[in-house]
């Protein structure tokens, strides 16, 4: 190879060797931008540090709020019962997560069907979309959570939790409904009609050529709605759960301090930032097949 | 001003003048306090339009109340309220009986409003210059600055509140009670014990729930609602099998908002102290000594029991839970 790719320039004496001395002065002048650039931004961003920390520590009411926002102790007091009911937020998202992926799947199946038999069939879940897409969460939690107990379908109690989920996956799954319809208009006319003059059946073709691209696709915008939702569950506490925001609600209006809602926020953050990295590590991948060879 | 957090100090000044319900004595039992709060040296421009009121409403208390009562270095010219001239006054929305009647806070009807307006006009103001403004329970007692004067919202005074907001004297000694519904497994039940193994609920944030853990200490954790509403809600519907609520609610509870609703009992105190209500005011608000005064006037006059007969009769008769 004549032009060694840049990177290993200097990686071994073999290959500097094979450097031109034109080559070789690129490569030096390089390093030496690439080390200028590392010690501006250092530098930049300890400046910025050190000014964002003497301007916040320094303002008058920064005691006060280290007092009412950082309180140690009343973070380690109500940490447990935080963490209790984070708990209580996870097996609701795991179930809601899990139904509302099965529920907008159908329904964006069934709006993407052809044909005018099917009509009646896309109204329902254009329809289903457009109510339950335009409803506030919090009113359908409320509609769902004391309007159907109030019906007294069943004898006994319906746990708010359930209740719960099942509110956010009425709102999730039109959501996520239109994620998946997008996903599936944007796979090519000529790889459902390459599939079908294949022999493959309107079933097979969605199942094996169509549904495998666009969920591909559409998988960054999927995480990015299964964050939402991370947070979402937190509004069941409006049913009576005690869940991480009720329980961090309670810390605070017994202690007056906002350490447990910034508790509570914390805890969010980190159950979501395996999502976040996930979203992107996916969102690389896709890039990465799709320009698979190609450099951009 | 005597107690001023930075931040709060500009409240604009207000005016207080004369009594309709006072009947004697107050002065005197007032008149011997320092006059912590009140009168700043330094007038607003407004003043003039707030000494006019004031005239008015001295001319008013005049005829409706001989012996007068006005509170010694409390008055509307002198008081630093949000709007000069006018008494800011703060409940919840909706506001149930026998608090408020019909949702109205203005009309004088249930305990609460018509301590509001007593006071009010024990402080100078005539019931024209009190604004009412709604602001959510646990809002009025979070700290920070607040939209009102004075909050009425059976707010219980509590050592960890006091850190937060200031609290006037209070107006009422509460219980807390134990309402179901006729049939739930808490019916009938006549000890604080045999309530152990029942789902109980209640709204976030009270001395309500407090008491659930504390006296009760229920095997299931306590269900935890934005409001009483959605504790009646969910008790009736059965999500729950009984709520906690202070006493004068739990009549109103049973009596309008359920249909088979049972007072089960009132709980013992909570602590050693009785639990009073007190109407909240902004932590250092210049305004705390004034209404205290006043509401102290009003119970030794004999106006607080007076009301509470007429608005919280019905309360003497529930059963004690052992």
């Amino acid at each position: 190879m004549s032009v060694p790719p840049l990177t290993r320039a200097g990686s071994g004496g073999a290959d500097r060797l094979l450097l031109t001395p034109l080559e070789q002065h690129r490569a030096r002048v390089r390093r030496a931008r690439t080390r200028r650039s590392v010690l501006t931004s250092l530098a930049s961003t300890v400046v910025f540090a050190v000014l964002l920390y003497v301007s916040v520590t320094s303002a008058p009411g920064w005691p006060r709020v280290q007092e009412t926002f950082f309180d140690p102790a009343v973070a380690r007091e109500w940490l447990p019962s935080i963490l209790r009911g984070l708990w209580l937020n996870i097996r609701v998202l795991a179930v809601a997560a899990v139904l509302t992926l099965a529920l907008a799947l159908l329904l964006a199946v069934l709006r993407t069907l052809r044909g005018p038999v099917w009509l009646p069939v896309r109204l329902l879940a254009t329809a289903y979309v457009d109510l339950f897409r335009g409803i506030p969460l919090i009113v359908l939690l409320y509609l769902v959570g004391f309007g159907v107990p109030a019906l007294r379908f069943t004898e006994g109690r319906i746990s708010p939790v359930v209740l719960g989920a099942a509110a956010i996956v009425l709102t999730y799954s039109a959501y996520v409904a239109e994620v998946f319809r997008a996903g599936i208009e944007t796979v090519h006319p000529s790889q459902r009609l390459g599939a079908r003059s294949l022999g493959l059946s309107y079933a097979q073709s969605l199942r094996l050529v169509v549904l495998p691209q666009a969920v591909r696709r559409v998988t960054p915008p999927l995480l990015n709605d299964f964050v939402a939702m991370q947070k979402d569950v937190g509004l069941i506490s409006v049913l009576g759960a005690v869940d991480a925001v009720r329980a961090a609600q309670i810390g605070a209006l017994d202690s007056f301090n906002f350490t447990p809602y910034v508790v509570a926020a914390l805890l969010f953050v980190l159950l979501s930032v395996p999502t976040a990295r996930l979203a992107d590590w996916a969102a690389l991948r896709a890039t990465r097949r799709e320009q698979a060879g190609g450099v951009l | 001003m005597p107690r001023p957090l930075p931040s709060r100090t500009v409240r604009a000044a207000a005016l207080l003048g004369a009594t309709a319900l006072v009947l004697a004595a107050c002065a005197d039992d007032t008149a011997d306090e320092p006059a912590a709060t009140g009168a700043p040296a330094t007038m607003d421009a407004a003043t003039d339009a707030a000494t006019d009121t004031a005239t008015d409403t001295a001319t008013d208390a005049a005829t409706d109340a001989a012996a007068g009562g006005a509170i010694e270095g409390c008055d509307p010219a002198s008081l630093e309220t949000l709007t000069e001239g006018t008494l800011t006054m703060a409940t919840s929305e909706p506001a149930f009986e026998p608090w408020m009647v019909e949702n109205d806070p203005t009309n004088e009807q249930g305990y609460e409003s018509a301590v509001a307006y007593a006071v009010a006009e024990r402080l100078g103001y005539a019931d024209d210059a009190v604004e009412w403004v709604r602001v959510p329970f646990e809002a009025a007692i979070a700290p920070g600055p607040k939209d009102f004067d004075v909050a009425i919202n059976q707010f219980s005074i509590t050592e960890e509140r006091r850190q937060a907001v200031d609290f006037s004297s209070p107006y009422y000694d509460v219980r807390q009670a134990v309402v179901t519904t006729a049939g739930s497994p808490a019916d009938g039940a006549t000890t604080t014990g045999e309530l152990g193994e029942v789902l109980i609920g209640a709204q976030v944030g009270t001395t309500s729930l407090q008491a659930i853990e504390e006296l009760i200490g229920p095997t299931m954790q306590p269900q935890v609602f934005n409001s009483n509403e959605d504790a009646v809600t969910a008790l009736q519907n059965g999500q729950v099998d009984a709520i906690v609520v202070d006493l004068p609610t739990a009549f109103f509870v049973t009596a309008v908002q359920l249909d088979d609703g049972v007072i089960v009992g009132q709980l013992p105190e909570l602590g050693e102290d009785p639990e009073q209500f007190g109407m909240v005011l902004d932590l250092g608000s210049p305004l705390t000594d004034c209404v205290s005064r006043a509401v102290d006037a009003l119970e030794a006059d004999g106006t607080l029991d007076a009301l509470q007969e007429e608005w919280l009769a019905d309360v003497a008769g529930a059963p004690e839970l052992g």
